[in-house]
């Protein structure tokens, strides 16, 4: 049966059109209408990622995307809904346009809108559609072969090169049995792009005994809206550790990744960073739903606030089953009169015999540590840009250490650009 | 004269705290102020420091014959004032490191120099504490030898303590002391010593390892005698603080 069929036999489209006009439960309503739609592999594709411009080069470094690709087990770049370039640069892993894994791979189509619900809202039914329409499907399939650990990251970007669009990414992460996979995913616009709408679904999947990590680096224009669905399924004894490094002016982002710890001993660690610029409207949470005995999920996030930006920082854990463990963080720096923060810790126990915590503090920047580092010789700027640095800047875990090293100098090139 | 402090009478938050404030240090010299709890030492210090919060009302601070009454508090660092904090904030995200780099004057990609590790070797930190956000989750001890090591980087021609030995185990206080006399110059003879410093404390058991040329006792916001110190201390630890003050009125 072609794959289309099989999606209509599971009803994928009829929920999708169901969903076209369904508003998100958050973040502020975008008109799809306004934005048009891009013809599928439109560009032409690349030999070598240096064959970019210098300066879209250096905007996918920015979001960790190196265009020499060392450390590197292979690259994905779409630019609006062409897949540009892809390279396998190791044999523990596979890579390729989640399209031709769909032709590849029948098993694939068990993958696709499982996770990530087509009716969830009109932005997932929108991507459906569009790929229905389209005959076929953007974004990128990783997967890591069974037993293998790969050391060096994956990296994919996804690249909006064309004002007032809809670039929509239809992505499939599968960690195999006892296997390991590291990610950097940056997602970037080019120069003059003065609005645009992502739309990015990733399902991602843990086998028993494996390990994903998931950094993702936005750095968009400023009238750039940005819908990330994002869903996880974790099998017994998984770790999923996902990092978000926001530290540009946005438009609008909204997005909730969930993860569905369903195997005994999986676990799962949200870490995020987020610096809202301008007018930027960031609603970002992490959400775990702990259903495998002895599951446990932590999401941490340090969210700073300046002009009139608004961020809510998210974190909701659901622990269903007795032993399993959760604790929500979230920090938050106010440092403008005109912008706020919203923190919204959230827990849910529908069991007994479970552990499940939180801690939230928003506030301006303490007079005490800005004092401190003036009688240390710094000026009362310099202590403050400092500090919000040092806030921002938190100890990423759980990554390989070339990586961690990365991601620190990532972070720190973010934040100190701010 | 390295300080001289005259007449100076400070508000915190609209509450006079110190009134007719008068003393001076010349370079070499180390004193130490003694008074009871509330009697406005920490607040001498700040004032002294430049905390905006501190507001001067009358009187002037001099440092190096320049009026540093209104200097903001870095500049005044810059010219070579010091200091330890008793309790002194946690910060996330800054770590020792990055502190010591720059008071000794390091760009912060560099690595620290060979002299920085040296001395926090003597001072009994790792090179993980020194990677350790600054304060965060210190122990009492950890805290003044974190201290003391930021001013062994600083090198200040002037130095306050703010209880240096409070919260410091027996054992480290003598350690740290001696780190306090390197501060001070105290190995070099008296002629030859251009540091100075300002003691607070409380007990005065650091003055058992940290020698003083002068005491001062501050009361209700004023120092109401200065001296000897180990007159002083001895006259406290006999009469308290109010007979030390009574025998000062006496005189």
């Amino acid at each position: 049966m072609v794959l289309q069929d099989v999606l209509s036999v599971r009803n994928v489209y009829e929920d999708a059109e169901n969903a076209k006009d369904k508003k998100a439960a958050l973040g502020t309503d975008i008109t799809i209408e306004n934005f048009s739609s891009e013809e599928v592999n439109a560009i032409d594709v690349i030999d070598d990622l240096n064959d970019l411009s210098k300066k879209d080069q250096n905007t996918l470094l920015s979001v960790g995307v190196d265009s020499d690709e060392s450390d590197r087990a292979g690259s994905f770049l779409q630019m609006d809904q062409s897949n540009i370039f892809t390279s396998e640069l190791s044999d523990n892993i596979e890579l390729m346009n989640t399209g031709v894994a769909l032709e590849k791979y029948d098993w694939l189509e068990n993958y696709l809108w499982n996770a990530v619900k087509p009716d969830a809202d009109k932005y997932t039914a929108e991507a459906a559609l569009k790929e229905k329409e389209d005959g076929t499907f953007s974004g990128y399939f990783v997967r890591s072969k069974p037993g293998t650990k790969e050391f060096f990251p994956v990296q994919a970007c996804m690249f909006i090169a064309d004002t007032d669009i809809m670039q929509t990414a239809h992505n499939i992460i599968i960690a195999e049995e006892n296997s390991e996979l590291h990610l950097i995913t940056g997602c970037a616009t080019g120069e003059d792009i003065s609005s645009a709408l992502h739309v990015g679904v990733s399902e991602i999947y843990l086998k028993p005994g494996s390990k994903i990590t998931f950094t993702m680096v936005h750095n968009w224009a400023e009238q750039v809206e940005v819908r990330p669905r994002t869903a996880i399924k974790q099998a017994d004894n998984s770790t999923y550790i996902n990092n978000y490094i926001l530290t540009s002016p946005v438009n609008s982002i909204q997005s909730y990744p969930t993860t569905y710890c369903e195997g005994v001993n999986s676990k799962a660690l949200f870490q995020s960073i987020m610096s809202g610029q301008k007018t930027s409207n960031i609603d970002m949470g992490s959400r775990a739903v702990l259903t495998g005995h002895n599951s446990s999920a932590e999401a941490i996030s340090r969210a700073v606030a300046n002009d009139s930006a608004q961020i809510f920082a998210r974190g909701h854990i659901k622990g269903d089953k007795q032993e399993v463990k959760g604790h929500v963080e979230c920090n938050g720096l106010v440092l403008s009169d005109d912008s706020s923060i919203y923190a919204v810790p959230i827990l849910e126990a529908n069991s007994t015999g479970l552990e499940l915590s939180h801690e939230a503090a928003v506030g301006k920047i303490d007079e005490d540590e800005i004092y401190y580092l003036t009688s240390r010789g710094f000026s009362e700027e310099e202590a403050a840009s400092m500090i919000v640095r040092g806030f921002l800047n938190m100890d990423i875990t759980g990554l390989p250490p070339i990586l961690a090293d990365y991601t620190k100098k990532m972070i720190d090139m973010s934040v100190k650009g701010m | 004269m390295l300080l001289e402090i005259n007449n100076l009478a400070v508000e915190v938050e609209g509450k006079q705290v110190l009134k007719n404030v008068n003393l001076s240090i010349d370079e070499g010299e180390t004193h130490v102020l003694l008074g009871p709890n509330g009697a406005g030492k920490s607040t001498l210090f700040l004032s002294i420091l430049g905390f905006p919060k501190y507001n001067i009302t009358q009187g002037s601070i001099k440092f190096k014959g320049k009026d540093i009454t209104n200097l903001p508090t870095s500049e005044r660092v810059a010219l070579g004032i010091g200091v330890s904090f008793q309790n002194p904030p946690a910060i996330r995200g800054i770590t020792v490191k990055d502190l010591l780099k720059y008071e000794s004057g390091q760009n912060e990609n560099e690595e620290l120099n060979p002299r920085m590790k040296e001395l926090a070797n003597k001072l009994k930190f790792s090179e993980d504490f020194l990677n350790r956000d600054v304060n965060l989750g210190f122990s009492g001890g950890e805290v003044k030898r974190s201290e003391i090591l930021q001013l062994l980087a600083q090198q200040p021609d002037f130095t306050m303590f703010d209880e240096p030995d409070s919260g410091v185990d027996i054992e480290n206080v003598e350690l740290l002391a001696e780190e306090l006399n390197v501060i001070l110059d105290k190995h070099k003879r008296i002629k030859q010593r251009k540091r100075s410093g300002l003691l607070i404390t409380h007990l005065g058991y650091i003055l058992n390892f940290v020698k003083a040329d002068k005491a001062h006792v501050l009361m209700d916001g004023e120092i109401a005698c200065s001296g000897n110190p180990d007159e002083i201390l001895l006259e406290i630890r006999k009469n308290g603080f109010t007979g030390c003050v009574k025998c000062a009125q006496c005189l």
